[in-house]
């Protein structure tokens, strides 16, 4: 079956975020081939932005809260021309402008910083109000990975966006079922997910957050419900897209070497 | 310094419509007007402090000018991490404001001890720390922190204090006031100490010794101007603050005395001992605890003028 532009789109990510991390010689590989079709079909075909205006005030924001899989964002806003490519061949490099954990500071196109988790569902609620405050036609769009939803502040922002009726604001959950030091249900057990975020008053969705489709459907249909906050669960495997990276704690942590580098490129390359 | 803070703060509402005040839970018959002319931007976050501030950046990251609102330690020590990392390291115009600063609500316990904020307010990058010595001096630093672009740290007392200046002063973030001018000693104070410090002044004066008194209330940016002036026109310092003497007013002034060459000065800094208090009490009582009263600073001082004059008539 011939690709869709998005897992193209998909595919050059994951191309970008190996040559980075194994260039960088850094952590979280996994946590960024995970979102891989999550950020292509947002930047594909959901996002209203314009690169030459990163600052356009009737932009969608998207808001990476899982912050340590910046090297996938970074990728598809330099495919986007927000930013020369040039800059993801010194990420998290001595002298660089990239760091390994999503920053805003010099860096058009990411609307916050993050890295500590459980900080991007409250700062997204505050833009979201704001927009609500304004009459702003405006979305937003916010990323979290499922061991941030051990963090208290998660569901704080949780019954705040349910209380105070933000239609206009959508969480999306990484949910590769793989923490830092283990599987979520072996670490503190989410399940039933879908249901708690659902009794905190939000409309929830779940897809495969690999099938590019899919997601383009469920996210085309925000908000799910008029005044309340929609919660895409999107089911994902840690490492996706590498078959040696695919559901292993270890590539929480581990670079490519040399040869995996080339095994992986070689592995997408067969899916051309 | 609770009822000054909110008026002006409406005042400023009614003119500029990207002022919002959030609170987590506490203010009960303080917003009541707030609230009521402006619905839309006086939001109750619930006691969620966390969110509280990342929704301040939230709103802030969209051009809003925010001010997040309780008590004690929960508005900075409880959120210190979305203050550093969502506040100021975006460079918000979020002020974070605290009402009870020092033993305010003393007889509440240690979690109502506000007695470290300022040391953690201080060592954040872009923030600017203010602690208002009396409730005119709040009113005038509600507008000042507005008008800063940055993130700031409002620090309050609670209602109810003695009022000091009997004309509002001449307020300029940064810039210490200086109450009144002496030769023998300089006391600066900070936050709502101010008026013990000021009595403090007058009783040494009635016993034969001239005392500067200054507000300093900005921590951050500290007026070292007006600290070497001290040292070298009264060669002894006395800090006054009702908080740890680790971080705060003492250590920033200890900073630049230490720094600057040819400005020396005897230093005493009065405060809390780094130390949990164990005494149960209200405010006055506390204060006194810790040596933070009339008879404390006044004791205190003697002892730093009568050594100068010791040393004096020894060589």
């Amino acid at each position: 079956m011939p690709e869709n532009s998005c897992e193209v789109t998909a595919r050059q990510i994951r191309i970008h975020v190996l040559e980075m991390v194994h260039r960088a010689r850094c952590s979280h590989i996994g946590s960024a081939l995970s979102i891989a079709e999550i950020v292509a079909v947002l930047y594909d075909r959901i996002l209203r932005l314009d690169p030459s205006n990163p600052d356009w005030d009737l932009r969608d924001r998207f808001i990476l809260s899982k912050g340590h899989g910046c090297a996938t964002v970074y990728a598809v806003l330099a495919m986007k021309g927000f930013f020369p490519m040039e800059w993801l061949d010194s990420y998290y490099l001595d002298g660089g402008r990239l760091y390994g954990h999503i920053t805003h500071y010099g860096i058009p196109g990411v609307e916050a910083s993050t890295g500590s988790l459980g900080h991007g569902l409250p700062i997204a609620s505050g833009m979201a109000l704001s927009g609500k405050s304004d009459n702003a036609s405006y979305r937003v769009f916010a990323l979290l990975s499922d061991g941030e939803c051990d963090e208290g502040p998660v569901w704080e922002a949780m019954l705040f966006g349910s209380h105070h009726r933000l239609d206009n604001l959508t969480a999306i959950i990484d949910y590769n079922k793989i923490q830092a030091c283990g599987r979520t249900e072996e670490v503190l057990d989410l399940e039933p997910l879908a249901e708690k975020v659902s009794a905190f008053g939000w409309a929830v969705k779940e897809v495969d957050g690999h099938d590019c489709e899919e997601i383009e459907s469920v996210l085309s249909a925000v908000p799910f419900e008029d005044g309340k906050p929609s919660c895409v669960i999107a089911h994902t495997v840690k490492g996706k897209g590498i078959s040696f990276m695919e559901n292993n704690v270890l590539w929480h942590y581990k670079a490519p070497d040399d040869d995996e580098l080339r095994r992986a490129l070689e592995e997408l390359a067969d899916r051309e | 310094m609770r009822k000054s803070f909110i008026k002006a703060l409406t005042d400023l509402a009614s003119r500029d419509e990207r002022i919002f005040l959030l609170t987590a839970d506490l203010g009960f018959g303080v917003f009541e007007e707030f609230s009521r002319r402006f619905p839309s931007r006086f939001i109750n976050t619930g006691v969620a402090e966390q969110n509280m501030t990342g929704v301040a950046s939230g709103l802030g990251l969209s051009n809003k000018i925010v001010f997040t609102y309780s008590i004690g330690n929960f508005p900075t020590i409880r959120c210190v991490e979305q203050i550093r990392n969502d506040v100021c390291y975006h460079e918000l115009n979020v002020n974070v404001v605290c009402v009870g600063g020092g033993f305010a609500y003393g007889a509440l316990g240690l979690s109502h001890h506000a007695t470290e904020d300022l040391a953690v307010m201080r060592a954040m990058p872009n923030m600017t720390v203010v602690a208002p010595g009396d409730p005119v001096e709040a009113a005038l630093a509600t507008k000042a922190v507005y008008e800063t672009p940055g993130p700031c740290y409002l620090r309050l007392g609670r209602a109810g204090e003695v009022v000091v200046h009997k004309s509002p002063p001449r307020f300029e973030i940064g810039k210490a006031i200086t109450l009144q001018d002496g030769k023998d000693i300089t006391l600066i104070a900070t936050g709502g100490i101010l008026p013990t410090v000021l009595k403090a002044a007058v009783v040494l004066k009635q016993q034969g010794m001239s005392a500067r008194v200054l507000s300093m209330h900005t921590l951050k940016p500290l007026d070292a101007e007006s600290v070497l002036a001290a040292a070298r026109d009264t060669g002894k310092i006395v800090t006054v603050e009702e908080h740890s003497v680790i971080g705060g007013l003492g250590t920033s002034v200890a900073e630049v005395l230490a720094e600057a060459a040819g400005h020396q000065a005897v230093l005493k800094r009065m405060g809390v001992s780094d130390s949990f208090c164990h005494e149960v009490g209200n405010q006055e009582h506390l204060r006194k605890v810790y040596g933070l009263s009339v008879e404390g600073i006044v004791s205190e001082s003697k002892k730093m003028i009568d050594n100068n004059f010791r040393e004096r008539t020894q060589k």
